[in-house]
């Protein structure tokens, strides 16, 4: 690390640094920094990262589109006629408009409002409004080249019915990206036609790395969400695994069910499990191992925005859309499969109760990155330990660890620097 | 039950329901419902879109009394309380005991430090049993304007 990267030098224009190269190491900074926050919209975002997009079965048909963000970037997600998907921003080549000011529609085209130029679904410039002028008076110069003015395009990916895009020309193919550990872990749970059957938007008081470090944290789990002790459902005593790929940046941790499971670490812990409490309707935790393998919990993800989670039952894809240096919206996207009978639906739905904004196992996760923000405001001098089960970013067979969490930081650093 | 004894009759319950809910009386919020009942919070376009999911969904009187339960005695937050501006209850079909009707609200959240905020507004979609009394909710969907909720949701709307 040079003087220069580490911020010296550069004034205020450099990445925060960080204390050392231990990935145990995180400084408050990265949190409540805006230049921090700038940075990461240039360096992650729009840098060599798959970026979640859009469902492809949001857009099953030629013509159909959405419009989504890549970290703060408006962009529009389309099946061209070919039934290829393609992405690019969503902003008008003549003037810098917004082009598509609904979240999604259908047509050959998309058209600017503000002069009328439109474009086709692979983002060409196709027509330009007045370009030969009035009455033979103005109009385009005979230099203007309509195909030098498309629309700035993204490469796009899809896995498992999940479109992904980057701004990035030389980043490696999804898979590659991702390797071949987490590639396993996204087809264990999206595989077979699937369909949406939920949809909601939480607003997080926080960065958004206080979320994507929260989900990758199996530590946190089973003492903030109380629930998941008093209940018996995800205690870290269960057998259980965290994954992580070569970068860091990706993950999936999993639990097996184990009810016989010892809660002794607990009781030693003198930790708030509240034994003696039941459910009065215990459907809501009444889970089928439809997977055929005990795996219980499975919270899959890739860096840097998008959580896979299956939670007993409940499947669904979280999205982490960063706002304001602290400010995130979390998308839930709830699905359920096409082979669900009535009763498997129903299943879903009820144990939908544990997950979301008012989520039994969820819900807390909403105002914990707050309360870490609230503190870090005006007082972010120093930085966090992350040390738990080691120094290393490396797979583990058991989930009392911040394994996880080094690992983004590992990732984080290498793209942002310092 | 004439029309006017029954729209007196839904006006009230309505009052008692947010009053039960703003008063953090919430240990009688169940009794507000018949036990085979079904209690949903989602929003307008998801309801729209048949989208069934709700960011609650409780198929039963006990599914109420958990979600009370656990926001009592396992569930980790910050305190605060809501207050419900009522609109007018609007009086749907009656048939076989069972009336439609519908208003709509907004809630104020206010944090326990007294930071008060627009929390969420919309309309309840009900479907009462009026064959008995007290009225109770057969069904109360609660239908937001907006899919986004700030932070969390834990007490009932």
């Amino acid at each position: 690390m040079s003087v220069q990267d580490a911020g010296f030098g550069k004034g205020i224009n450099g990445p925060v640094p960080f204390p050392s190269n231990a990935l145990s190491d995180v400084p408050f900074r990265v949190y409540t920094d805006p230049e921090q926050y700038r940075l990461e919209q240039e360096r992650i975002f729009k840098g060599p990262t798959w970026n979640y997009l859009c469902l492809a079965g949001e857009i099953p048909n030629p013509g159909d589109w959405v419009a989504t963000t890549l970290g703060e970037v408006a962009v529009i997600v389309a099946r061209g006629p070919d039934g290829a998907v393609n992405a690019f921003v969503n902003r008008c080549a003549h003037r810098g408009n917004l082009l598509c000011l609904t979240n999604k529609g259908h047509g050959k085209e998309i058209t600017c409002i503000y002069h009328g130029w439109s474009y086709d679904l692979e983002g060409r410039l196709t027509g330009v409004a007045f370009e030969r002028g009035v009455k033979r008076q103005g109009g385009m110069p005979p230099e203007f080249r309509k195909d030098e003015h498309h629309l700035q395009r993204l490469r796009v990916a899809e896995l498992c019915g999940l479109v992904y895009g980057t701004f990035d020309e030389d980043v490696e193919d999804l898979e590659t990206y991702l390797g071949p550990l987490v590639v396993g872990g996204m087809k264990r749970v999206l595989n077979r036609p699937f369909h949406v059957i939920g949809r909601s938007t939480q607003i997080l008081p926080n960065n958004w790395k206080l979320y994507a470090e929260n989900v990758k944290d199996t530590y946190h789990a089973s003492i903030l969400h109380s629930f998941l002790t008093t209940f018996r459902i995800n205690r870290l005593s269960m057998p259980g695994s965290i994954n992580i790929d070569e970068s860091g940046g990706h993950h999936f941790s999993q639990a097996k069910l184990d009810y016989a499971a010892e809660d002794a670490d607990y009781q030693a812990a003198q930790l708030r499990a509240d034994t003696d409490l039941k459910l009065e309707d215990s459907s809501v935790i009444e889970a089928f191992d439809e997977y055929g393998d005990q795996v219980s919990v499975q919270i899959l993800t890739v860096f840097p925005n998008l959580v896979l989670q299956q939670v007993r039952n409940t499947i669904a894809v979280r999205v982490i859309r960063p706002r304001a240096v602290d400010r995130t919206e979390l998308d839930w996207v709830h699905l359920g499969f096409d082979d669900d009978d009535a009763a498997m639906t129903e299943r879903r739905l009820r144990q939908g109760n544990l997950i979301g904004a008012a989520g039994y196992i969820a819900l807390e996760d909403g105002c914990v990155g707050g309360f870490v923000q609230r503190a870090l405001q005006y007082n972010d001098e120093g930085g966090g330990v992350v040390m738990m089960g080691g120094h290393d970013a490396e797979s583990q067979n058991f989930r009392a660890s911040e394994a996880a969490i080094r690992g983004f930081w590992k990732k984080y650093r290498a793209l942002v620097g310092a | 039950m004439d029309e006017t004894a029954l729209r007196q009759g839904i006006d009230n319950l309505y009052a008692a329901y947010t009053d039960c809910i703003d008063d953090d009386r919430l240990e009688e919020w169940p009794d507000f419902f018949v036990d085979d009942c079904r209690y949903l919070i989602t929003d307008r376009e998801s309801h729209a879109a048949g989208l069934r999911h709700g960011v609650i969904y409780c198929a039963s009187r006990g599914m109420l009394i958990d979600r009370i339960t656990t926001m009592r005695r396992v569930l980790v937050y910050e305190p605060h309380r809501y207050r419900h501006i009522l609109g007018a209850a609007r009086l749907g079909t009656v048939q076989d005991g069972v009336a439609e009707a519908r208003a709509n609200f907004l809630a104020v959240r206010i944090m326990h430090d007294g930071q008060s905020s627009l929390f969420v507004t919309g309309r309840y979609l009900d479907r009462i049993d009026v064959g008995a009394t007290p009225l109770r909710f057969i069904e109360r969907l609660v239908i937001l304007d907006s899919p986004k909720i700030d932070t969390l949701l834990v007490i009932p709307l």
